[in-house]
């Protein structure tokens, strides 16, 4: 019975640390490219649930439309953010950026707060409620559409940063920005991408985990706030590490809520959280890095 | 072909140019020498839009770009090879190169033209090729040197910045880089401005130099005849010392 429940723990942990790895994702890309902490991530996420919502209540869309029309949007919306919030910033110090960022969080989610209320809404699931049984644990059709979609944005993300030359040059961005303009790489613009793609996977994170969740205009903080941690457990990395660090804290938060008790759940987080801060600032994988001149 | 005229550049209260004024005409190279702190590298990256000019005109084929970004300095043909190379040392090789081509991938070049162009690149530094799937930071100084120039030859440039290319390298890897350097003036007609503290070196290759000293060119002439000039002679080319501790 015991490894049953741990099973049925570990299962919804990973499912829920997908969601955090995305967002985490998010984080990174715009870190690496800017060397900002974006604090309005979340409410990306938070704006992907509400506006699926929007769409199928009040245009009427049905939901696989809707669904890559909240993306957009939340894209726009990370667009809109760096053009007016970041950009315009002339010798930005990391504090000034943190204010805005935090600001900008605030803002978002009044508005969204005074568009749509304070209720919590759910959204349908993709396919259907019927449990799947895996060993002695269960999980839901939604569950393996979250791992899914993970696994496919994830492998996108790695096919753009890796294999496209838009992708090499926000790499090299986020490398040498000062190389990167002197061989021609227009760097805002690159900036401008990774908010525009951080805010579209924040989006898409918000979107496949409404129907297990629930979603309200508030629930972009603490998905934020998990976000942030998958990212520093994973040492900033837009990559494997912080994917890696996602599940983590998933499955942690998950085994701790179940064994110990629900109650403490978001604490764990935030100690784990603490804990690498503390002990290892680069990441769970990251080693200081070497110069060779 | 290219002109500054009475250039004054800041770095927050420091005026490191003042009243600078030079040219380059097509095909030729020209040298900056001086002392560290002598404004050589600003007088590169005003150039290139990296520290742009307070006062004064910049001009390329008589039109002002005096105030661009870097990107759009690349388009028009001019690339610098920053001072300590600079290269992406997370990509690859191959990566670098094909980033050097960027602007001409946004122009919707195909890649065929772009891969023909790197295997040109590999044929004048055959040690990259060799290294073509390595990453950039795993080379030493020397090669990713040749990476930085070949990056910088990647957009396929009128005129070619460099900032000090020899810096902290085997006097062989000097003489190969040099030795490309004039090959590039003479295959493809590239206009040079080369940035040197080996100041003979670089006078033996270039037509023209001009000499800074903190801020201001004090002095400009042909190669020759500042390789022989008394004053060049004591301060850069360390001849006076020498003889004075041999005799």
């Amino acid at each position: 019975m015991q490894f049953d429940q741990i099973l049925q723990y570990t299962l919804s942990g990973l499912s829920t640390g997908a969601i955090y790895a995305l967002i985490g994702i998010g984080f990174s890309i715009i870190y690496n490219s800017t060397g900002i902490i974006n604090f309005a991530q979340g409410e990306f996420v938070m704006l992907g649930g509400m506006l699926t919502l929007f769409f199928i209540g009040v245009l009427k869309l049905p939901i696989w439309a809707a669904m890559p029309c909240a993306v957009l949007v939340s894209a726009l919306g990370g667009l809109l953010f760096e053009r007016l919030a970041i950009r315009p910033l002339r010798q930005p110090t990391p504090i000034n950026i943190v204010i805005i960022t935090i600001g900008g969080r605030i803002l978002i989610r009044g508005l969204a707060m005074l568009l749509w209320g304070k209720d919590t809404h759910s959204l349908p699931p993709f396919s259907g409620d019927d449990p799947i049984a895996i060993g002695g644990a269960t999980i839901l059709p939604q569950h393996l559409w979250i791992l899914a979609i993970t696994v496919v944005i994830i492998a996108a993300n790695k096919f753009f940063f890796y294999h496209t030359i838009s992708g090499k040059a926000m790499r090299a961005c986020s490398y040498n920005s000062r190389a990167a303009g002197l061989v021609g790489i227009d760097v805002r613009r690159m900036v401008l991408f990774s908010f525009v793609i951080s805010s579209a996977m924040g989006a898409v994170a918000g979107i496949i985990v409404a129907p297990l969740t629930m979603t309200a205009y508030d629930v972009g903080v603490m998905l934020g706030l998990k976000g942030f941690c998958a990212a520093i457990i994973g040492g900033m990395s837009s990559g494997v590490a912080t994917v890696v660090g996602g599940l983590i804290l998933g499955v942690l938060e998950s085994l701790g809520a179940g064994l110990i008790s629900s109650g403490y759940k978001d604490a764990i987080a935030f100690i784990i959280l603490l804990l690498i801060l503390f002990i290892r600032p680069q990441g769970l994988f990251g080693k200081a890095e070497s110069e060779r001149v | 072909m290219l002109r500054l005229k009475n250039i004054n550049t800041y770095y927050g209260k420091v005026h490191a140019l003042k009243n600078v004024s030079l040219h380059l005409a097509e095909g030729e190279i020209v040298t900056l020498i001086g002392a560290n702190g002598a404004g050589k590298t600003t007088i590169l990256n005003t150039i290139s839009g990296v520290t742009p000019a307070a006062a004064g005109e910049l001009q390329f084929n008589k039109e002002t770009i005096s105030a661009l970004a870097p990107d759009r300095i690349v388009k028009l043909g001019i690339s610098q090879v920053p001072e300590g190379r600079q290269v992406f040392k997370p990509l690859s090789v191959e990566d670098n190169l094909e980033l050097g081509a960027y602007l001409r991938y946004r122009n919707r070049e195909g890649k065929d033209t772009i891969h023909k162009d790197m295997e040109q690149i590999f044929t004048l530094f055959p040690r990259l090729e060799e290294r073509r799937r390595q990453l950039a930071g795993t080379m030493s100084g020397g090669e990713q040197q040749m990476l930085a120039i070949g990056r910088a030859l990647m957009a396929k440039p009128r005129m070619l910045l460099l900032d000090e290319p020899s810096m902290g390298l085997a006097p062989l890897v000097v003489q190969e880089i040099f030795k490309v350097l004039a090959q590039l003036r003479q295959e493809h007609g590239t206009t040079i401005l080369l940035v040197e503290q080996n100041a003979k070196a670089a006078l033996k290759l270039a037509d023209r130099g001009y000499v800074l000293e903190t801020g201001k060119v004090i002095l400009e002439g042909q190669a020759d005849e500042l390789l022989e000039n008394a004053e060049v002679k004591r301060a850069y080319l360390g001849k006076d010392k020498k003889e004075i501790w041999e005799r």
